[in-house]
């Protein structure tokens, strides 16, 4: 009688590992054919791209044991038919892409720099980190220090901008742009909803003219047309003029996506507010704000990856980012050619940041929860 | 666009004109030089992160005079847009950029071409196989072409010149050129005869592919200054010619000490052991010296950078001393 108790297991084609493969891969005739096309395609691919990128390339030395110094010596070069990709270009000039061409004494700095950067963003990132109050102390002066830290003054020698480069300013291009253009849109949001006709018409102005001409332009402006500007004897750093332009550019974006985030919030909530007395400071930093920025996180992390990616630009107004480090070396006669392995590379470094900005904004909205109906919260 | 920089670097010139730009660069205590973002065999960052090529010597040898010390040079990047208008604004003292001299960058602009370091010109490469050992053979061939550029309508002239024709493959950039000429979709791919070479250095296989002896086109590049500092243009344009004048001479790095106690008069005044030219320019007086001693003279540059031994492989030809069946000249040095 025991036996009939026990219940039956469901059947194996809806469980485990054969069922999840039956449902999600071969549910039917056109779905089974995409699945063994794309398998196919996979198994002509991802051998050959290990191969090229790991088996058989070279990291260091070539097939012959011999450190590779420029294009001839490697393998590929050497004998066609025998290895992949030559990663020692990369080895090389590690340190170019890295820094860019930072004195080699005061590169401690940098390193520091990028420590620093990474324990100021903690803080941001995670809510649960302990002594998190102490940490965004830290944050709040870290710009302070590492423009003191990268540029010099306070006892540390003076490095121009002029010799940053690579990743260095790819990142000071990247944060600060983000960082500096977040409040400002915060700003040019509320001000283009704003009921004081001069300060609307003046923000909407500025976002239109911003939006409406290509980042080239506005690099340009920043680099022939700021100077300008500027009384004379006052000279304005390069770096800084490119900063100035990138900032604004973001800033207009993101002003444009706060907006549709402040769109978003109901009437009710204003309301709601005003009827308990808020000033409309209040009611912006305590209510509005942390809703209609919960909302607008997707789009906001989409413009930053955008952002990110178009520092890449600043090598039309000469300045040598990761990729423009990348393109110096190809023009180094010892380097002749080797344009995949420092394409893939340079794509490869791009990928990471943006790659993990995408995880990271994944994580946050899955915390916030902001798929959930403001309205019927 | 062209127009509005060309505009902007009226403007910016009337603002940022004064006097002694040599002045400045001594107070300042280095040199700042504008170089391409990178060009194989003129100026591109080496492993060190150090800058060479035959425009970064050019720069080097400016530095050499004024400071007697090739490290007193701070390098400026510019791209092809960004050049003028960062020499107009004072940004740069001098460019040393591949530069064409024409007259509308030297009249119109606001510039002085104080010299030519390089004379380039556009030129035909072809793969060995085609057979072609001239590009008057090129009837009916199929041409990779950079459209709205200045080769396009010179490529044009030549064949209707010739009478032969060719069907032309537009592309965008330089390595679409090169990727197209190696996958075999064009027979000839041209462009200055300098990127042909480069083209050429970095193909699999080098000695598959033949750069034809035409050159169709005249690209004089040169180093350039502000218009309006005559001072200023002398100093670099007898950095240039000292290095031209010592290979004349037979003045290498080398040999240069030896031949301070020469009995060629010209040698004694160009290494300051006679005259005071440097006190003209406002230098020390041996500033031609320490730039053969530090930097060579112009076929030293020359050789190390896109010479026959480079990977570049380019041959002297037309920048070979007028004396050896090139055009390379310099005014006397008295």
């Amino acid at each position: 009688m025991n036996e009939m108790n026990e219940a039956r297991k469901p059947p194996v084609a809806t469980t485990g590992i054969i069922g999840w493969l039956r449902i999600n891969l071969f549910f039917n005739w056109t779905n089974s054919l995409i699945t063994l096309f794309v398998i196919y395609c996979l198994y002509q691919f991802i051998p050959w791209i290990l191969d090229w990128t790991i088996f058989s390339a070279d990291f260091k030395y070539n097939y012959l044991g011999e450190q590779i110094t420029n294009q001839e010596m490697c393998s590929r070069n050497l004998d066609p038919e025998n290895g992949g990709a030559c990663w020692a270009v990369i080895y090389v000039r590690f340190y170019q892409f890295i820094y860019g061409f930072y004195p080699k004494v005061e590169v401690w700095r940098v390193n520091v720099a990028y420590v620093m950067l990474t324990l100021a963003l903690l803080p941001l990132l995670y809510a649960n980190l302990p002594y998190r109050k102490y940490f965004l102390y830290f944050t709040y002066i870290f710009p302070v220090i590492a423009y003191f830290l990268l540029n010099g003054g306070l006892g540390f020698t003076e490095v121009s901008t002029n010799k940053w480069g690579g990743l260095l300013v790819t990142l000071v291009l990247g944060c600060t742009g983000i960082a500096l253009a977040f409040p400002i849109g915060i700003m040019l949001a509320l001000g283009r909803r704003s009921k004081l006709p001069v300060i609307s018409m003046m923000c909407t102005l500025f976002i239109e003219f911003i939006r409406g001409v290509p980042l080239i332009t506005l690099l340009f402006f920043g680099m022939v047309m700021l100077p300008l500007f500027l009384p004379e004897g006052i000279d304005m750093d390069g770096l800084v003029r490119v900063l100035v332009a990138v900032t604004l550019f973001q800033s207009a974006y993101m002003a444009e996506v706060i907006r549709g985030g402040l769109q978003a919030i109901p009437p009710g909530q204003y309301e709601a507010a005003k009827s308990l007395g808020m000033s409309y400071w209040r009611m912006n930093l305590l209510i509005i704000l942390p809703q209609a920025i919960r909302i607008s996180i997707p789009p906001i992390v989409n413009t930053s990856i955008g952002l990110f990616k178009d520092t890449t630009l600043v090598i039309i107004v000469g300045i040598l980012d990761l990729l423009g480090i990348g393109r110096g070396t190809l023009a180094d006669t010892n380097w002749l050619g080797l344009s995949y392995e420092i394409y893939f590379f340079v794509s490869l470094v791009f990928f990471i940041f943006t790659f993990g900005m995408s995880r990271y904004s994944l994580y946050l909205e899955k915390k916030l929860k902001t798929g959930i109906n403001m309205g019927a919260d | 666009m062209k127009k509005l920089l060309s505009i902007f670097a009226v403007v910016a010139f009337a603002f940022s004109a004064h006097a002694g730009t040599l002045d400045d660069v001594k107070n300042r205590g280095f040199l700042k030089c504008g170089v391409t973002t990178g060009l194989a065999g003129f100026a591109a960052p080496d492993d060190s992160g150090e800058w060479a090529g035959l425009d970064a010597d050019m720069c080097r040898a400016v530095a050499v005079a004024v400071f007697g010390d090739r490290s007193k040079v701070e390098f400026i990047t510019t791209t092809g847009k960004s050049r003028f208008p960062t020499l107009a604004s004072g940004e740069v003292d001098m460019l040393a950029r591949n530069t064409t001299w024409t007259i509308s960058r030297d009249v119109n602009l606001g510039f002085e071409f104080v010299g030519v370091n390089f004379y380039d010109g556009q030129g035909f490469m072809v793969p060995s196989a085609l057979g072609v050992s001239s590009a008057t053979e090129l009837d009916g061939a199929t041409v990779c072409i950079q459209t709205g550029t200045t080769t396009e309508l010179n490529l044009a002239d030549f064949f209707r010149l010739n009478g032969i024709s060719y069907e032309a493959l537009p592309i965008e950039t330089n390595d679409e050129g090169k990727e197209n000429l190696f996958a075999g979709r064009c027979d000839v791919y041209t462009t200055d005869a300098s990127g042909l070479s480069s083209t050429r250095a970095a193909a699999p296989n080098p000695n598959k592919w033949l750069v034809l002896p035409e050159i169709i086109s005249k690209e004089p590049l040169g180093p350039l200054v502000r218009h309006g500092d005559h001072q200023w243009g002398d100093v670099v344009r007898w950095s240039l010619n000292a290095m031209i004048i010592a290979e004349e001479l037979g003045v290498t790095s080398e040999n240069v000490d030896a031949q301070k106690s020469s009995n060629v008069p010209e040698v004694l005044r160009l290494l300051g052991v006679e005259g005071n030219y440097g006190e003209m320019l406002e230098l020390s007086n041996d500033w031609a010296y320490q730039i053969i001693k530090q930097i060579g003279n112009y076929s030293e540059s020359y050789e190390a950078n896109v010479g026959p031994d480079t990977p570049l492989e380019i041959a002297r030809g037309l920048n070979a001393l007028w004396t050896q069946g090139g055009i390379l000249y310099a005014p006397p040095f008295r």
